[in-house]
């Protein structure tokens, strides 16, 4: 009777808590294989306590391991290591030498860093990559692949049901994902209405100049032409700058600064447009909020957290697409507001009240952004 | 105008125009700066002297480690022993919740690979692999388990309490009641009444079902300690979900003073502290244990209401512990990544996601409040409506949700 009760006991924690914090991780490597020609560089992390708990690195059971300790089993962490890993080409095995031994950190502790150097019969064209490491002490533990071919990366993991992985290294397309990325990014440009008003708001008074007091009409479409060059071109190249850094998580910032920020600037644009007195060039104008535009796009390039392999080309194409799209709006617009130039309609409708109407818009995105108090679902 | 005044103008604005971009990158220098205080870059490295210490590894000399090896050893010469395995893999399974540690679930399941993929193993296999199915939030997987153990040992009292759990952590809580009954005659009235009160507080009968816990828990002094403190946590999570404050701390305080160490209590106290804006009390009662992520996450929750300079560090550790999970598909920690987008990372729309994922998957309280906070923040009230119908459909009483609600609507 006792026995079953704390028997029960001793699971009710385990329920209660069942989707409580799971403390630690469970047991991954990390193994990387980087292509070039016929030889390959390895890099494999295995987690010391993994090690620790297959062959024994704790020689003096302290609950430490020392460099010593770890450096005195080096041989047979790399004999453990690579007897459970194999890699092919077609049908012909690959040599593996180790070549290295280093420590790194993850986020549940220290690894051993494995280095190797592969060596195909010839250059590589089909992997086969066969994981068995830990297997058959832990069901629980997977290997993380990640081989650099080309500049791209591919990726897989490794489990029980899944030790054997294929990868093509022919078929592998840099330009799949960047043209994916460019329709990810034009898409983006034409629904963010913040970025488009932006841009419009500069682009307004493009085909008018200020004199006297009041806006008229530019002389001719090169004049125009040139203006909106330098704007889209200022825009473009900082928030190229600024969505870099964010992408490659060099730096970033709180987003509903940015937002607010982003918000502003949309505000100060089309104000500017009814009371151009600042002694400001527009170019300059969306340079300086273009970088903080740029770290808009970067939250929607997080936001679309698709699978990648390469970075560097999913923000290409994501830049990429962005221009083309800025692009279009801006070859929309210009011909159309060059012709209406002379006209009231543009003067006083499109660009006054326009501009009232977009820092109105404007002016209420940025206080519900800044006040994190979202009212003004109910006008979509 | 002269033409040197003209180019003394130009010159000038020229000045302006270098000085502002000097001004802009200097900006940006001091904000990258900034932002890389806390996060190292790690990169592989070759310690300097042999007597620098790489890795703790707490249990290696531990005899319960040594008796695991030991029974390791003996059932890898004879890997088909059914009674060696499940010894092994039970008391695998106790270690990895006593130390949070889900590589012992890893191992439990190597020791009973032999049986893991049957359709129908013996029933002590069944048990365990229903046990290491719902850690893993396999919940169908699971309870298709412990119907089988059930449907060949009825009167097993731990089948009945695990489906129990799991139903309750789904939100089905009919099924829950259900499961709970047969424990009455099954077991003792302080297990019972706990499944029952618990599933009947979250479905309508908040203030009745606190109410008899209370008398029978009163009634039960001597009770098992670790059976007190489930008991105690599920009347603290009612008084905190009532608004009664003073009764809510009073449990947790004597859930605590038990003296077993444990993830879940430590996590839901700081919850409750946190929404009692005490974020100094949460940094005392973790006490730099932040091995399990849900309690790192409370840790740095409280440096954010503390402005304290260790928050930098904690998101840091928190983002790569959430990216490793995701390399590896493991989605048990979709509830915490959510609230860690949300309120860390104030990532709204990312937050949304994940907390409409993990809905999909378990539906505690927890997880509808972190749903309704990420769509509140967005400002995408339609994505509420379905959570809000189930929680009025199942009438949860809870004080945090029903003013989120309110705000919602």
């Amino acid at each position: 009777m006792s026995l079953w009760l704390a028997f029960i006991s001793l699971f009710i924690l385990d329920l209660f808590g069942s989707v409580a914090a799971h403390a630690h991780k469970p047991s991954d490597s990390y193994l990387r294989l980087t292509v070039h020609e016929e030889a390959m560089q390895g890099q494999w992390d295995i987690a010391l306590r993994d090690l620790d708990y297959a062959i024994g690195l704790d020689g003096n059971t302290d609950g430490e391991i020392t460099w010593q300790e770890t450096r005195s089993r080096h041989s047979a962490i790399a004999s453990y290591a690579l007897s459970r890993l194999e890699i092919r080409d077609h049908k012909s095995a690959c040599w593996m030498h180790p070549t290295g031994h280093r420590i790194d950190h993850h986020s549940d502790g220290a690894y051993a860093v494995l280095d190797f150097s592969t060596r195909c019969p010839t250059t590589p064209t089909q992997l086969t990559i066969n994981y068995g490491l830990l297997f058959d002490l832990d069901a629980l533990h997977r290997g993380l692949l990640q081989v650099e071919h080309n500049g791209t990366t591919q990726t897989a993991v490794f489990s029980p049901e899944r030790s054997n992985v294929k990868l093509n290294l022919l078929s592998s397309s840099p330009w799949r994902e960047f043209f994916q990325f460019a329709l990810e990014g034009v898409w983006h440009i034409w629904i963010g209405y913040d970025h488009i008003l932006f841009l419009i708001s500069l682009l307004l008074p493009a085909v008018l100049w200020w004199r006297d007091g009041q806006w008229n009409p530019v002389g001719y479409f090169g004049r125009a032409c040139g203006e909106v060059l330098k704007i889209v071109t200022s825009f473009t190249l900082a928030h190229s700058v600024t969505l870099s850094l964010s992408a490659l998580h060099l730096m970033t910032l709180p987003s509903r600064w940015v937002e607010s920020i982003i918000a502003g600037s949309v505000v100060l644009a089309a104000l500017h447009n009814l009371y151009p007195v600042m002694p400001i060039r527009r170019w300059i104008v969306a340079f300086g909020f273009g970088l903080i535009h740029g770290f808009g796009f970067a939250s929607v390039l997080a936001d679309l957290s698709l699978p990648t392999t390469s970075m560097l080309m999913t923000l290409a194409g994501f830049n990429f697409g962005v221009e083309f799209g800025q692009i279009g709006i801006v070859s929309l617009f210009l011909p159309l507001a060059f012709l209406l130039r002379r006209s009231w309609t543009y003067r006083i409708l499109v660009l006054r009240l326009g501009s009232l109407g977009i820092a109105g818009l404007a002016s209420l995105w940025m206080l519900e952004r800044s006040l994190d108090r979202p009212f003004s679902s109910w006008l979509w | 105008m002269n033409p040197i005044s003209q180019a003394c103008r130009m010159l000038g604005s020229c000045m302006k125009l270098k000085w502002g971009v000097f001004q802009t990158l200097l900006g940006f220098i001091i904000t990258f700066w900034i932002w890389n205080i806390g996060s190292v870059q790690a990169k592989p490295y070759v310690p300097e002297s042999d007597s620098a210490i790489v890795e703790h590894v707490p249990l290696s000399g531990d005899p319960r480690i040594r008796q695991i090896r030991d029974a390791q050893l003996e059932l890898s010469q004879d890997p088909r022993n059914l009674e060696l395995a499940v010894h092994l893999a039970r008391q695998l399974v106790e270690l990895g919740r006593a130390e949070a540690d889900p590589r012992y679930d890893g191992y439990a399941q190597s020791a009973l690979q032999p049986w893991w993929n049957s359709s129908t193993p013996p029933s002590d296999v069944l048990f365990l692999r229903a046990l290491l199915r719902q850690r893993s939030h396999h919940f169908d997987e699971a309870l298709e388990d412990l119907t089988q153990v059930l449907h060949n040992r009825p009167r097993d009292a731990q089948a009945w309490l695990t489906s129990a759990v799991i139903h309750q952590v789904r939100g089905h809580y009919e099924e829950a009641r259900k499961t709970c009954l047969p424990l009455l005659r099954l077991t003792n009235a302080l297990v019972s009444t706990t499944c029952i009160t618990n599933v009947a507080s979250l479905n309508g009968q908040a203030q009745e079902s606190y109410q008899s816990l209370l008398n029978i828990f009163s009634l039960t002094p001597s009770a098992d300690p670790q059976q007190k403190l489930w008991t105690l946590t599920i009347l603290a999570e009612t008084a905190m979900r009532l608004g009664n404050t003073s009764a809510a701390e009073e449990h947790f305080q004597e859930a605590l003073s038990l003296g077993i160490r444990d993830t879940y209590l430590l996590g839901a106290y700081s919850d409750w502290l946190l929404d009692q804006h005490r974020p100094a009390d949460v940094q005392t009662l973790l006490q730099n244990d932040f091995r399990p992520d849900g309690l790192l996450l409370r840790a740095a929750l409280s440096a954010q209401q503390l402005n304290n300079p260790q928050l930098p560090h904690h998101v840091a550790s928190l983002s790569s512990r959430f990216a490793d999970s995701r390399l590896r598909r493991d989605t048990r920690h979709l509830r915490e990544e959510a609230r860690f987008t949300l309120h860390l990372l104030k990532h709204p729309k990312q937050a949304l996601h994940l907390a409409q994922e993990n809905w999909t998957v378990q539906r505690e309280p927890w997880d509808a409040r972190i749903l309704l906070e990420a769509a509140l923040a967005t400002g995408d009230h339609k994505a509420a409506q379905p959570v809000i119908q189930w929680i009025n459909d199942v009438r949860l009483e809870d004080e945090q949700i029903h003013r989120l609600m309110e705000q919602l609507t």
